[in-house]
This record gives structure tokens, sequence and C-alpha cells, in this order.
């Protein structure tokens, strides 16, 4: 519930910024107002698939892409869709980049396809993206949307590359395949097993909820 | 086609591969709404039924899909359809019988864009089950979504009591209760 809470907050405060600089909005997606640790929104991928920082790197790539492409159409056809039908409608503009996405991944690798699995298609109901297009991009510029899209984008993909990292480092002794301990390394398997990504991620708002309440944020 | 029996389809979608505690699918409302048994209760109820109506619909989409050679639109055509089925449904339910409305009511349309129901569909639909497997499935899965949000939701009832640094409270403590449970579960996996 606190989450939630804080979701709201943030989505009042992103209102309020609208005429902020363009530097701003990069920076508030990327680090004050970042999707997953500090909103909390976005978590299944965030967990699922950060075992691997690779998995873990073109997750959030792939998302960020469909982030930032629908945040750009939403944002030309702001002034089109009715307020009625609005969120089908992003629903289905999210739908069709995410196809476009999947097939991509398909061309590109299909290793990399095969060990995302279906979480490519669930991009589309990630509410991070829906929640941008409904809070940002449905009332600002392209050019606004576009950076806002940057900023959310890159503060997921760092997200989920410190989750990747630290859990394929202690889980498995390596980092985006290269092994870096010696072979007397105990790995840790549980950081690879699904009970390994809720610890990570609890580990990780830790420090953030420590750095926030040292500022005196709380 | 897949010829897994019915109870090992059901056992594996609800303990072994339980969708929230090995999956990860569905964590917003695992997390959101887990407060309270009560509220958890009713919200793993409209899962359940929300996965019904979702899984009979994939399967019909699909062999239509099939059917016309168009299976790039198997993922707008299942969340268009899947959406809407339960937008009726509840209109339907909102008719019939209001009581039930108001206990399964406020959940209905915030559960409809929940990865887990849209997991599901793509799911059975990429393991090949016939109408009936699918159907086991759904109420597996269901089930199991269930359980997990019942068992997290009383054990943070008790830690309501319990005295936590400030540091740790809500989501930090809730993820690493989620963390232990996920290991209890694993004590399923040689079930499968």
């Amino acid at each position: 519930m606190e989450a939630s809470n804080n979701n709201i907050e943030n989505y009042n405060s992103t209102e309020k910024q609208n005429d902020s600089s363009y530097g701003d909005e990069f920076i508030k997606g990327l680090w004050r107002e970042n999707p997953v640790f500090v909103q909390v929104i976005g978590m299944c991928p965030v967990l699922a698939v950060s075992n691997t920082a690779v998995n873990a790197l073109a997750m959030g790539v792939a998302t960020a892409f469909v982030l930032l492409m629908s945040n750009i159409l939403v944002s030309l056809l702001r002034n089109f869709i009715p307020k009625q039908v609005r969120i089908a409608s992003y629903i289905l503009i999210i739908a069709t980049f995410v196809t476009l996405t999947d097939y991509a991944i398909q061309a590109i690798s299909v290793d990399l396809h095969k060990s995302l699995g279906a979480f490519i298609s669930l991009i589309v109901v990630n509410c991070l993206i829906l929640s941008r297009s409904e809070a940002f991009a449905s009332k600002n510029t392209v050019g606004k949307s576009i950076v806002d899209a940057l900023g959310m984008g890159a503060g997921f993909i760092l997200a989920l590359f410190s989750l990747g990292a630290v859990r394929e480092l202690l889980g498995s002794g390596s980092f985006f395949g290269f092994v870096l301990f010696p072979d007397a390394f105990q790995e840790w398997v549980i950081m690879i097993l699904p009970a390994g990504g809720f610890f990570t991620l609890a580990a990780w708002l830790l420090i953030f909820n420590l750095i926030k309440q040292k500022r005196g944020l709380v | 086609m897949n010829n897994e029996s019915l109870t090992q389809i059901f056992i594996n979608a609800c303990l072994v591969n339980n969708f929230v505690l090995a999956y990860f699918l569905g964590i917003c409302p695992f997390l959101g709404v887990s407060g309270k048994i009560d509220t958890a209760g009713k919200m793993g109820a409209a899962v359940m039924f929300v996965m019904l109506i979702s899984s009979i619909c994939a399967y019909g989409i699909n062999a239509l899909l099939v059917a016309i050679d168009a299976p790039f639109l198997q993922l707008i055509s299942y969340i268009v359809v899947i959406a809407s089925m339960v937008q009726l449904v509840e209109m339907v339910i909102k008719k019939i019988s209001p009581a039930l409305f108001k206990a399964l009511g406020i959940f209905l349309p915030l559960i409809t864009t929940n990865c887990a129901i849209l997991g599901l569909a793509l799911f059975q639909t990429s393991k090949g089950y016939d109408f009936i497997q699918s159907i086991v499935y759904a109420l597996g899965a269901g089930v199991g979504f269930m359980i997990a949000l019942i068992l997290i939701s009383g054990l943070r009832e008790q830690l309501d009591f319990a005295e936590v640094p400030s540091v740790m409270k809500g989501t930090v403590l809730t993820l690493i209760v989620a963390g232990i449970l996920s290991l209890a579960f694993m004590g399923f996996s040689g079930l499968g």
C-alpha cells in the first residue's frame, strides 16, 4: 500500500513539473523517480529475467524501446484519442510495438528470445509503460515525452542491470558470461533461483531507503 | 498437442510452478493488496475467476488465429478480447448478483491487465493444451495465486506487530517474506 501511495505522489509531482527543463525530466526518470527503486512499478520482468546480466540488459532495452515508441505515438495522438477509450487505445498502441519487438528479438538472436520467453510479450502489461502514457505522454508535447521515455527507460535499464549483475556475479560467479572468480568460489545458487530475485531487490530497496533516510527525505 | 495428465497439470500450475513465487507473474497485486487476509482472499477469488474466463477466450482466439494463419495478431487480440470479456462479465455479475459484485467488483477491472492473466493465456498456447487441459491449467494457476496471496497476507498481518527498523518497513520487508515463501515453495519441485 505504501508503494501505491508513493506512485500517486509521483504522478502528482510529474504533472507539476511540466514546464521544467529537458535535462530535469531525464534525471527525474533515471534517479529521483526511478521506476523500480522509487516508484516500485513494473516489478514482474524485473524479478523474472534478471538472473543474468545479459538477459537483464536485453529486457531493459526492449522495454525502453517500447516505452519510447508508445510515448511518442500517444503524445502525437493526444488530441485525437477520446477520453473514454484512452486506456484501450494506449494498450493497442503498446501491444503493436511489443509484437514488433518480439519478432525483432527473434530475428536477432533465437537464444535470447528463448531465455526471455514469454516475458517479452508480457511487456504489454508492464504498468510502467501504461503509467507513462497516461500520466505524462497524454498531457505533454512530443519532445518532452521523448525525454521522459528516455529517462524512465534508462532508469529501468539501470535497475534491471544492477539486479542482473549482482545475481549473476554471486549466483554463477561470472559477469556477461565471463568467469571472474577462481574455482574455489562457492556459487550462491539461491541467487539464480526465484527467491534470489526477491532478496536482491529487497537489498537494493534497502540501500535506497538508507540513502533517502540519511538525506532526511523520509 | 500435449499429453500431460490433468492432475499433473493442476499440481504443476498450482504448486511446482506457482505463478507468483516461481514465475514472478502478478507481483503488483501480490505486493499491493496483500495487507489483509480478507482482501487477499477476495482478490484471489477474482483472479481465479478472470483466469478461467481468459483461458476459455484464449483457446477460442488461438483456434481462430491458427485457422486464418495470423500468429502475429496473437498478443493484440488476446489482450483486447480478455479486457472486454472481463468488462462484459462484470456488467452481468452486477445485474445478476450484486453481493458477488460487491465482493469482487473493485478488483475485476484492476486485474484485467495483470500479467498473470496474459501470462496464463500465452503459456497455455505455447504448451499446446487442449480445451479441458487449458481449463484445468487456469484453475491450478488461480488456486496457486490465491494460496500465495493468502499466505503472504497472513504473514504480513503478523508482521504488523513486530518491531522492525524503519528503513525495512513496507516493500522491503514484503519482498524478503516473499523470498522466504518462494524458497519454501521450492520444496514442491519434487512433485512435478
